[in-house]
């Protein structure tokens, strides 16, 4: 990689950028907000969009920022009226497609749809508001059926008359996942996102991973499970933490209305997925709040059956029984096994409690079964 | 991990033995469908067709558990070709004579008996492995989990020392870590053999250390492992015992010789967040906060060390595990659990941890850091070896062929191997109870290869009893050309069937994890059930 920074002008303003870098990369790193709907930065650079476009001095026409390399001298310009008119005239064109940007009412944000619906839902909503766009001027003919009733399975909606064919979807499955199971059929007006012999999910390569879902521009693709909790009163919020499955450690974010939670979604800047979950952890969470939890402590009674007990007589028979057993059997009659699923603070506290209580190292944890 | 997920997509060639990574770790699986399209050269070796060897150059079906001659094999192309990395073996390693001498032994022919893939395959496999600039090496439960465990890692590790393929980026030998913290609960010292940070329990400097910080003497020779312990139980020298989120009864080998351990105890305590199988046995239950509900701290399979957050309260008068513990510490006298909040805990840890010593609860705010990190101003340590060995020198080992603890026969002629699938994890306390997921996986089943289906009388969808030495379990058949013929593949997630009523027919010596990968059976139809 070359030591010397070389330098491109943005809006006028000389800027530095690294080798290989697309000229959609350096605006962004400079706040320069260029609308796009079909990139996400984990995919090849895709330039069907055209949203990106920006002038670039000593070319004719205008230029897909994401698919232009950046090069040394280079002058572009990032916002001008014009550019600005053809943007507004390509949202206009792509809100036309999506059933919520069409049928929204009079006043409405064209292409609204709840957030429950994925990480990326409100992309075409935000721009349509950014950009004053309705979807009347090109109403009519639209691509995409929904397969609402045709797909039964229980994670993800395929809702594409919301469709607005960004191939996200599409990349996604074959880029970051490698596992193909979305594909494309037919163009123009009949182009429909489908998957092999227009199955269902589940009769394709499809291993509900659910990034399709997350990287969806207009909600097309959405959180069946999430789409449950609409009516749940109370702001989103979202508390980023670890996934509590397998050792590989992706970063993820409960999303909550109040004291419940409503959705997972993938942490894009999680360090070891960068994005990505598999099915466990994208969808299987609501065991959390699950009826059959343990909610109080129970001891066996006189009758030999569990029953429920305050914390104090559980922890009193808990602690009389390692007394007990200590006192008529000594140290080597007692030993504990920590958790592997359980936090840091859970494990070091086992294992405390048997050195600091028995002087033996009788501990162990669940990594040998 | 020796090396970071990360490093995953960098390799020029892979070598992925006993991991059935798109099952079990898909989103790390990812890493490696991006470096095979990148370019990368790709081995799997597995007794099962699983998913991940559609995106490998070669695939070797190894007869179960005979991993080990395989690496010789391999080992011995190496050798005889010329592949070893001579600058690496004579400046980082030591005893690589008597590694060059004993594989000589150990063609390619011979393995091939064993391990019953063509020789041809195996001498691809050790050149795509040995002619690599960057080589890499990916295993997990199919590697651990027989009685030869420790001989299959070692068997391993020569291999990338003789390569050179340690220290360095896109390459090492990186087992992936099954649970999100099983790597955590070791580095927290809750194995037998270490205190936190991995200070062993047999060196003086480190008992006098601990005995000092806990105010008590804590005797200076290594615990037991769990599975003696269980053992002790049976026989009445083990009395009391502390469960902490562990489900013993169906997640261990030999479930009757489990539950009569159990069953013998005087006193059993288990914290837990569901009733389950090892809950109904206990004297006392106590209800934890979990995943979603807890602050904490998990270390991942590559080292990284990772704030858990709670998002949602507590169910009911659910505590955190260190509150339970610290309370019964209490009530026991013992000093030193006046704890406030999982970061005192976290903090003492890392105070008390070399590895975690340059860290504390606010470093680790962004998961930035691998272990080891031994100061403040420490950048962590994605990659292990890079300057060197912990004990100076990498040290190859010799190490023989063992045939399984048992054996396919006339009475138990059918090799069964366990693991796990995409959809249920573990015995599904968790993916059992979340809607949705018994759509893909609602029940279990056994994988059988459809010329058996046939030949054995058996019917696709259909019920089958399978039988070992221990124990006799029915179940589903499902038809599937993922096991080889001679070989059927159940997962111990369900259960109604408790395939862990059949394993545990024999432990690795060393580590006493259970042979869980091997147990001949036999398969038999039965009508209707």
């Amino acid at each position: 990689m070359s030591e010397r920074q070389h330098t491109i002008f943005l809006d006028g303003e000389e800027v530095p950028f690294r080798d290989g870098e697309t000229v959609y990369e350096v605006s962004e790193r400079h706040r320069r907000e260029v609308p796009t709907l079909c990139y996400d930065p984990r995919l090849e650079a895709f330039g069907a969009c055209r949203l990106c476009v920006v002038e670039v001095e000593g070319l004719r026409n205008p230029v897909a920022s994401c698919t232009t390399k950046a090069t040394a001298g280079m002058r572009v310009n990032t916002r001008t009226d014009v550019l600005e008119a053809h943007r507004k005239t390509l949202l206009e064109l792509v809100a036309s497609e999506s059933r919520a940007a069409a049928e929204a009412p009079a006043g409405a944000v064209p292409g609204t749809v709840d957030p429950l619906r994925g990480y990326a839902s409100q992309e075409l909503a935000t721009l349509a508001s950014r950009y004053e766009v309705s979807g009347e001027r090109f109403a009519g003919a639209k691509s995409g059926h929904s397969k609402g009733a045709d797909d039964d399975n229980p994670f993800i909606l395929r809702d594409y008359d919301l469709c607005i064919s960004c191939y996200r979807c599409v990349r996604v499955c074959a880029e970051r996942e490698g596992d193909y199971a979305i594909s494309v059929a037919n163009r123009g007006f009949h182009t429909q996102i489908t998957t092999e012999f227009d199955s269902k999910l589940s009769d394709s390569s499809c291993t509900f991973c659910g990034q399709c879902v997350q990287t969806c521009p207009t909600g097309a693709l959405a959180d069946k499970k999430a789409l449950r909790k609409v009516d749940v009163p109370g702001e989103l919020q979202k508390t980023r933490t670890i996934c509590p499955y397998c050792g590989v450690g992706c970063s993820v974010d409960i999303v909550t209305k109040g004291e419940e939670i409503v959705a997972v979604q993938p942490a894009m800047d999680g360090p070891a997925n960068e994005g990505a979950l598999c099915i466990k952890g994208q969808f299987a969470w609501d065991h959390v709040q699950h009826g059959d939890r343990l909610k109080t402590p129970f001891v066996r009674g006189e009758d030999g059956e569990l029953r429920p007990a305050s914390w104090d007589e559980a922890l009193d028979r808990a602690a009389a029984g390692f007394r007990k057993a200590y006192a008529e059997h000594g140290a080597h009659a007692i030993y504990a096994i920590a958790s592997g699923r359980a936090p840091h603070e859970s494990a070091y506290t086992v294992q405390k409690f048997i050195r600091a209580g028995f002087g033996t190292n009788y501990i162990d944890n669940c990594s040998r079964a | 991990m020796s090396n970071p997920l990360r490093d995953m997509e960098k390799p020029e060639a892979i070598f992925c033995i006993g991991t059935n990574m798109t099952e079990c770790h898909p989103v790390a699986a990812t890493r490696l469908k991006r470096a095979v399209a990148k370019g990368a050269r790709m081995i799997v070796a597995d007794p099962r067709r699983i998913p991940l060897a559609d995106y490998a150059e070669l695939y070797l079906p190894i007869r179960i558990g005979s991993d080990v001659a395989l690496l010789l094999a391999m080992g011995h192309v190496l050798v005889r070709d010329g592949l070893v990395d001579e600058d690496f073996v004579a400046a980082r390693t030591k005893d690589f004579e008597a590694f060059r001498d004993h594989v000589k032994d150990f063609t390619p022919e011979w393995a091939s008996g064993i391990c019953q893939v063509p020789a041809a395959d195996i001498e691809k496999a050790a050149h795509i492995y040995g002619s690599a600039g960057r080589a890499a090496i990916y295993y997990t439960l199919g590697i651990t989990e027989h009685i030869c465990g420790v001989d299959n890692v070692q068997s391993l590790c020569n291999l990338a020392l003789v390569t050179g393929n340690l220290g360095r980026e896109g390459a090492g030998i990186n087992p992936m870590r099954g649970q999100n913290n099983i790597q955590g609960a070791g580095d927290c010292g809750a194995i037998p053999a270490n205190f936190p940070g991995f200070q062993a329990c047999d060196d003086p400097a480190s008992v006098a250390k601990f005995s000092a910080l806990y105010g008590r003497d804590i005797e200076p020779v290594r615990g037991i492992t769990k599975v003696k312990a269980l053992e002790l139980a049976v026989e009445g020298e083990m009395k009391a015992m502390l469960i902490c989120g562990e489900n013993t009864v169906v997640s261990d080998p030999d479930r009757k010789h489990c539950e009569h351990a159990l069953k013998s105890l005087d006193h059993l305590v288990v914290i837990d967040l569901f009733p389950t199988e090892t809950t109904a046995m206990a004297d006392v239950v106590l209800p934890a906060t979990g995943w979603g509900e807890t602050d904490g701290v998990y270390t991942n399979t590559e080292r990284r060390v990772q704030r858990v957050r709670a998002a949602v309260p507590a169910q009911g008068e659910a505590k955190p595990d260190w509150w339970i513990i610290s309370q019964l510490a209490k009530r026991l006298g013992l000093p030193g659990f006046e704890y406030q909040s999982a970061r005192d805990v976290f903090d003492e840890l890392c105070s008390v941890s070399p590895i975690y010593e340059g860290l504390d609860w606010d470093r680790i705010d962004a998961g930035a850091y691998h272990w080891p990190v031994p100061t403040k101003d420490h950048p962590g340590t994605p990659i292990l070896h890079e300057d060197g060995f912990k004990n100076g020198r990498g040290l190859f080992r010799v190490i023989h062929y063992r045939d399984p603890a048992e054996v396919v026969d006339d009475e138990y002629p059918v090799w069964l191997t366990t693991g796990r699938r995409l959809e249920a994890y573990h015995t599904r306390t968790m993916t059992g109870r979340s809607s949705g997921i018994d759509y893909l996986l609602s029940e279990e089943s056994l994988e059988v290869h459809p010329d058996n289906v046939a030949a054995w009388g058996l019917q696709d969808g259909g019920y089958a009893r399978v039988t070992s030495r221990r124990g006799s379990v029915v179940m589903r058949v499902r038809a599937d050309t993922t096991s080889p013929r001679g070989t059927v593949f159940c997962s111990f997630s369900f259960g109604d069937v408790p395939v862990n009523d059949l394993t545990g027919g024999g432990y690795d010596p060393v580590t006493f994890t259970a042979e869980l990968k091997v147990c001949p059976v036999r398969v038999e139809a039965v009508a209707g059930a």
